[in-house]
């Protein structure tokens, strides 16, 4: 049951957290880190199977090879910015945290520019000339 | 390396009995090799971190179909 692992992986870091953090905060915040990190790679197996799925689905719809690939760089992009920000603002660095939100919301929107591209040509091609 | 607990409680080992021996030098008077053995410390559990984000990076990449 990789739930309870995870869980009981929390409640290990939190106490020891909260031993390490009067003698030295540094060495907790590594802690949070690297508790973070541990979780998100059980996550990320997981997240690996479904992304076999919709690719799956993808290939059975005979939907274009590009945009399954654009949507799961942006689900991507997503993923790391929030970890990235939770990160951060752990650190105390708030301000930092909130440009990493707003660097991973260009990111996505310069990747879905083809896309949005596509979606605009197809409109101008229904306007009679 | 990932995926159990263990990392966890080398770090915290880590922290305890750098700050037991940063204390000891300090009550010493060594104040400067307190600083130092800190910051011995410190690098050996950055070097722990980095190699788990690393790690993770290289994972979120395949996973997520990142070339380049």
């Amino acid at each position: 049951m990789d739930m309870l692992q995870i869980v009981s992986l929390g409640i290990v870091a939190s106490l020891l957290v909260v031993v390490v953090k009067e003698q030295k905060p540094s060495f907790a915040f590594f802690l949070i880190l690297l508790t973070g990190i541990t979780i998100f790679v059980i996550v990320i197996e997981y997240i690996t199977e479904i992304i076999g799925l919709i690719e799956y689905l993808g290939v059975k719809a005979n939907v274009n090879g590009m945009y399954i690939e654009t949507i799961l760089q942006i689900i991507g992009i997503a993923y790391i910015a929030e970890f990235g920000a939770h990160m951060v603002r752990d650190a105390g660095l708030s301000s930092v945290a909130a440009k990493i939100e707003l660097a991973g919301k260009v990111l996505i929107l310069v990747l879905a520019v083809p896309i949005l591209k596509a979606v605009i040509e197809t409109i101008i091609g229904f306007i009679p000339a | 390396m990932l995926g159990d607990a263990s990392i966890l409680f080398q770090i915290a080992g880590i922290g305890i009995v750098v700050a037991m021996i940063h204390t000891i030098l300090k009550q010493m008077g060594k104040e400067e090799y307190a600083q130092f053995a800190s910051l011995v410390g410190f690098i050996i559990v950055l070097i722990f971190v980095i190699d788990g984000i690393s790690d993770l990076f290289q994972q979120i990449k395949s996973v997520f179909l990142f070339r380049g």
